[in-house]
């Protein structure tokens, strides 16, 4: 037993596996899958449905980036992760992209050896409160206890807040956000501080959302993004401009529902070189033509990810905001594809 | 002799005993009210019985069943009570309890996990009932834990053939050396051989490219160049290990683990019995390691640092490597076990083995370890419960087990906010296994008690 | 046979390594050593390897760098300024207080319930029956989890305790506020204190030493021993004379007075804890997390304990009790003077991996975010540093340091317990 299991293990070792820093997007192409790091389950960005398909904004990226690679957009592992395991996870080769919710910071960039390829959401860390709490800004929060998630840069921003605004609180450190969202409806934190994406999600769960309040500061810059290992650059191009390409279409107008029809042919050559009818971007990453195609095909455009999974129509109801195209007084901005 | 007076010549007829020391009323003075203290503590036991039950029934009966979110659970609790609190809302576990016990196996496959469940009893039984089965079932022993990871995984039958068969070329050379301690190196040496002759060699090994298992395959009239899922006889479609999830990921990670932790185990104790000082050092030194760190850490190690330790390149998928991790923890566990019933067997059984000039290998297989693995039966089964309920733990290294898929479906935003209902249908699920495994054990210790009287 | 001759010598022979049992050992030792050296070499130079590949060292300097997060729950003053060694101390400690907590009261509870299943109340013994059979059989993780949940869900919170008519008030003289933040109780202070002497400088390990607390116990411990020295001055008049002097008012005087001398003049008050703010202020705290874990691992492993009681009450033969009965003893008595302690030999190194158990089962603290040193050195400040070989390792090393310790302490005492066999 123990042998035939090891045996198992070695050959599946051989089927998973792929040297890590080799090309990631030949072992991609010869797995026939894309293995997609995400959270164990945060709502509206990643979760699995009853019949175990993952959904979310993140898991979204993820499809794009298989319908880009491999044509298809289902040809995708999920593997969760949490804070602790998913640059090892990365960093190992047992997934190829991470799409977690996972900031940007100077010191994974670098130090970690990760890569961030891009921003797909502009969040920051704010606090909520019970409305009868009277509370309307967070520096009136001395002596507060919060509630604050463990294992990301929350606990540090939180810290350092109230350091710099020389006031005291106590924290309540909590493993997930189900038991935040337990321990500050039962009164047993006055603050539950998150990101501010996180905190609308939970509000919007509540059985009486009204009665809570989200302050106005944002004590914090979360730019979150999907990450590839460093040092291979090819593989992370074809992350990075997947990701443009979805933001690009918003621009342009690409949506899922005409995009075949604009793929044969516009006069917008930007659009054209987008979809792949004019030029060879394709090629200048190692993809064919119609890369892009498939990854607006697949979940649509980035508007139309945002909308449907985290837009004000769905339970979690956030607003675009930071995450509105440049052009709308936002944040998201692609680089031309040219 | 004196005269007596009086002799009675007839017995007295019985009389019934006083009323209050028979039936219910006796049973009561005699149990719950026997004095003043006695009294009082059955008062105040039943007042909390009383108050416990009443809150956890109605929560648990006044619940709703068929609702798809929680918002529409709140919409009926509502509608039917005026309230949403005291109700449970079970309609999370209608809506997930496949998930629960499955994680993400293909739905369409889900009668594999079960085989392999009623084969595990069936393998079982043998060992577990000797009294009560036919002893053929001892060949469903042998097989399944080569049928088991078949079953599981999928993949081509000739995997588990030439697995097998290697054990038997072990078995059978070691055999024709006698039970020497060179025959058992060399059983194991020409296991390996087959191995590599019927896998092809490591670092070549695309199952079925190179090896005898090919040409063997080729003898039985397969045709060599496409072996594939459509060709290979009993092929049955492969299921990823990071698929498992639910109780079922529970189970296979306890069952591997024990299974695989037995030989390891049996090695391990008897390394610690030896009196070779080293090897006797390094047993130990295995044995207090693992008995010392909490699990959990060794799941970190599974984690983030196992990919470290080996060659560079390989990369096993999580679950084997928290198998990897969770077997030797259940070596540790069960190296004490044995020890135990090593320590159970009287010295005249040792002193007799070698009396008849047994040597060291035929006497532990022959006289030793038959005896001293059945008395160390409810240990393993206490081992086997604790590292089920230890498979929990896995949840905190986002292994979706129960626990661990508890935390994804309250991530949907059906079910976002609900907390208790499932807590409670997996402790249920978790104490229904755990009680009978060590009732099961219980009997058994009985059983062994009166034999050994 | 009787002609036997001296044996020729032997001339060794390579053979002989395998065949002769002599030697035989011998060559399995070398080539287990050989096996298990080459072993640990072929993972060091993997590691070696891996890490290179991922741009990595060893190195330790991260725990000079501050932590910049902030523990809640803990025995020394920490800001999130200092080192990740000292959270990681601090983390420590933590570790050691609830494992140390919970081994008491695992043990109170494991031996009333061991007892209490034995009792001849029928209830009581079904009662008790459910309950072992209930925590032995769930995971421990879910009655952590479970333990914080009820205690969040049914105790008030603080603002229960606000304004004129408020539904909760604080209980025991209004000094013990027990709310869903956790229980806040009274501390000692000391208007004239001595002050704190600090140990070990600044550096990460530095401990501010309450020079009060040591001159109470110091005038503690003379109290204790001119207690005994009376009671043996007593006990050798009595041998003497055949009558014992009375001292029983004089010894209470040396236990209590020079106590109430000292903390009077160190201006001894109880700091009683008050509403302010969003919070209870003063008093000492004891987070939801830390009762929480304490609860719940104290109750899962009394149930373990209760068995290995129960066990080694059953063993003791039925002729102790009944002997002891005869000789005139109440049960109660029977039991703590006749049975417990014959009890003891058979109850001790199970208990031993018992409390081992529930020190290794405190790692699961994280689950209720108790920062044990799990949660800090194996938790944010892995996550926060990227580390994970020299935390990892670490914890490893000081979690098994602290479960041989507790072996090798409850070995001795176990010894010392040990019965001689008669």
């Amino acid at each position: 037993m123990q042998k035939s299991v090891f045996y198992g293990a070695l050959a599946a070792a051989v089927v998973i596996g792929g040297a890590v820093g080799a090309a990631t997007l030949d072992d991609v192409k010869a797995r026939g899958n894309l293995n997609c790091g995400v959270s164990t389950g945060l709502v509206g960005f990643a979760a699995p449905d009853a019949s175990g398909n993952w959904e979310g904004f993140d898991v979204a990226v993820c499809r794009a980036v298989a319908a880009a690679v491999l044509g298809d957009p289902q040809a995708v592992e999920f593997i969760p992760t949490t804070g602790k395991t998913r640059f090892t996870a990365l960093a190992s080769g047992e997934v190829d992209m991470l799409a977690r919710n996972t900031t940007w910071t100077f010191s994974r960039d670098t130090d970690l050896k990760l890569d961030f390829i891009g921003v797909n959401y502009y969040d920051g860390q704010g606090f909520m409160v019970p409305k009868a709490l009277g509370v309307t800004s967070a520096k009136d929060l001395d002596g507060a206890t919060v509630c604050i998630q463990t294992g990301t840069t929350t606990e540090l921003n939180l810290a350092d807040f109230f350091r710099v605004n020389n006031i005291s609180y106590e924290p309540v450190p909590i493993e997930t956000n189900a038991e935040a969202q337990q321990q500050y409806l039962a009164e047993a934190c006055d603050v539950y501080t998150t990101d501010a994406s996180g905190l609308a999600a939970t509000r919007a769960a509540f059985e009486s959302p009204g009665d809570h309040v989200i302050l106005p500061e944002i004590i914090s810059k979360e730019p979150l993004g999907p990450v590839v290992r460093h040092g291979d650059n090819e593989w992370g191009d074809i992350v990075r401009w997947t990701l443009n390409a979805l933001i690009s279409a918003e621009e342009l107008g690409i949506t899922s529902a005409n995009v075949s029809e604009l793929a044969g042919g516009t006069n917008n050559p930007e659009i054209n070189r987008l979809l792949g009818s004019e030029g060879t971007l394709g090629d200048m990453i190692g993809l064919d033509s119609e890369w892009a195609q498939r990854a607006i095909m697949s979940e649509g455009n980035y508007g139309e990810i945002f909308e449907k999974n985290i837009g004000e129509n769905t339970p979690v109801g956030l607003a675009r905001g930071l995450n509105a195209q440049y052009t709308e007084g936002g944040l998201i901005y692609s680089p031309p594809f040219r | 002799m004196s005269d007596a007076s009086f002799v009675r010549t007839e017995m007295l007829s019985e009389q019934d005993p006083p009323p209050t020391s028979v039936g219910v009323i006796g049973w009561l003075r005699a149990n719950l009210f026997s004095n003043w203290w006695n009294a009082i503590l059955t008062v105040l036991c039943l007042a909390a019985i009383w108050y416990v039950l009443s809150g956890l029934l109605g929560w648990t009966l006044r619940s709703v069943w068929n609702a798809g979110s929680l918002n529409e659970c709140r919409d009926v609790m509502i509608a039917n009570w005026g309230s949403t609190h005291g109700h449970a809302c079970w309609g999370v576990i209608n809506d997930r309890w496949l998930q629960l016990l499955f994680g993400f196996y293909p739905p369409e496959l889900y009668y594999r996990p079960i085989l392999a469940m009623l084969l595990l009893f069936a393998a079982l039984a043998p060992v577990l009932f000797a009294d009560k089965v036919p002893p053929k079932l001892l060949y469903v022993t042998a097989a399944y834990p080569f049928l088991m990871p078949w079953l599981m995984w999928g993949g081509s039958i000739w995997t588990p053939i030439g697995v097998a068969a290697g054990f038997v070329v072990a078995y059978l050379v070691g055999r024709k050396l006698g039970g020497t301690a060179s025959g058992l190196v060399l059983g194991i040496l020409s296991a390996v051989v087959w191995w590599m002759l019927w896998f092809g060699l490591p670092g070549q090994a695309e199952t079925f490219d190179s090896g005898v298992g090919r040409v063997l395959v080729a003898g039985l009239g397969e045709n060599l160049a496409s072996i594939s899922p459509d060709t290979a006889p009993f092929w049955l479609e492969t299921v990823e290990s990071r698929k498992f999830g639910g109780f079922m990921l529970s189970v296979l990670i306890g069952v591997v683990a024990i299974g695989c932790s037995l030989p390891l185990g049996i090695l391990l104790a008897l390394g610690r019995q030896s009196n070779m000082l080293i090897v006797k050092a390094i047993c130990v030194g295995f044995i207090e390691f693992i008995r010392g760190v909490p699990l959990i850490t060794l799941l970190f190690v599974a984690s983030t640092l196992l990919n470290i330790f080996l060659p560079p390149g390989t990369n096993f998928d999580i679950i084997l490597r928290v198998m990897i991790m969770v077997t030797l923890f259940a070596a540790a566990y069960m190296a004490e076990v044995i020890r135990g019933g090593l320590a159970g067997l009287p010295t005249g059984q040792y002193e007799g083995a070698d009396s008849l000039g047994l040597n060291y290998w035929q006497a532990q297989r022959l006289i030793i370890m038959p005896q001293a693995l059945k008395i160390s039966i409810p240990g393993i089964v206490s081992t086997f419960i604790g590292i089920f309920k230890d498979t929990t733990l896995v949840s905190i290294i986002a292994l979706l087990d129960p626990l661990g898929l508890s935390n994804s479906i309250r991530a949907d935003t059906d079910w976002n906010g609900i907390y208790w209902e499932l807590f409670a249908f997996i402790a249920l699920m978790f104490f229904i296994a755990c009680f009978g495994m060590s009732r099961y054990s219980m009997y058994l210790e009985r059983k062994l008690k009166t034999e050994n009287d | 046979m009787a002609t036997m001759t001296d044996p020729p010598r032997e001339s060794f022979r390579l053979s002989m390594l395998i065949y002769d049992t002599r030697y035989r050992s011998l060559t399995i030792q070398v080539i287990a050593l050989f096996a298990f050296m080459l072993l640990v070499a072929w993972i060091i130079s993997n590691t070696v390897q891996n890490l290179a590949s991922l741009g990595k060292e060893v190195e330790f300097g991260f725990f000079s760098e501050p932590a910049s997060y902030d523990i809640n729950q803990r025995l020394l003053e920490y800001t999130s300024r200092d080192t990740h060694l000292r959270a990681s101390f601090i983390g420590l400690l933590n570790t050691l207080v609830v494992a140390v907590l919970g081994c008491i009261t695992a043990t109170i509870i494991g031996v009333l319930v061991g007892v209490a299943r034995l009792s001849r109340n029928w209830l009581i013994a079904r009662i008790m029956t459910v309950y072992v059979e209930m925590f032995r059989n769930v995971p421990v993780l879910l009655w952590i989890v479970f333990a914080m949940a009820i205690l969040i869900e049914s105790l008030p919170s603080p603002r229960a305790f606000r304004g004129e008519d408020a539904p909760q008030s604080l209980i025991l003289n209004d000094s013990v506020a027990i709310t869903n933040r956790g229980v806040y109780v009274p501390e000692a202070l000391f208007s004239r204190s001595l002050g704190d002497v600090r140990l070990f400088g600044e550096s990460s390990l530095r401990l501010d030493v309450s020079l009060d607390l040591i001159a109470i116990i110091a005038v503690l411990a003379a109290s204790i021993f001119v207690f005994r020295r009376i009671r043996a001055w007593a006990e050798r008049v009595q041998n003497e004379t055949g009558n014992r002097p009375t001292t029983w008012y004089f010894q209470i005087a040396v236990l209590v007075v020079p106590s109430v001398i000292l903390l009077t003049a160190l201006g001894f008050h109880l700091g009683k804890p008050e509403l302010k703010g969003f919070n209870f202020a003063g008093g000492t705290h004891l987070r939801n997390s830390l009762i929480a874990l304490w609860i719940a691992l104290s109750l899962y492993t009394a149930a373990f304990i209760a068995e290995i009681v129960r066990g080694g009450i059953l063993a003791i033969s039925k002729g102790q009790t009944e002997a002891a009965g005869s000789l005139g003893l109440r049960p109660n008595r029977i039991m703590s003077l006749v049975i417990l302690p014959q009890a003891l030999r058979v109850i001790i190194p199970p208990l031993i991996s018992n409390y081992l158990n529930l020190t290794k089962n405190s790692s699961l603290a994280i689950a209720v975010g108790y920062l044990d040193i799990t949660g800090t050195l194996g938790g944010i400040t892995l996550n926060q540093t990227g580390r994970e070989l020299e935390c990892i390792l670490l914890l490893m090393l000081i979690y098994l340091f602290i479960s041989l310790s507790i072996s090798v302490g409850m070995n001795i005492y176990n010894k010392r317990v040990a019965l001689v066999e008669r």
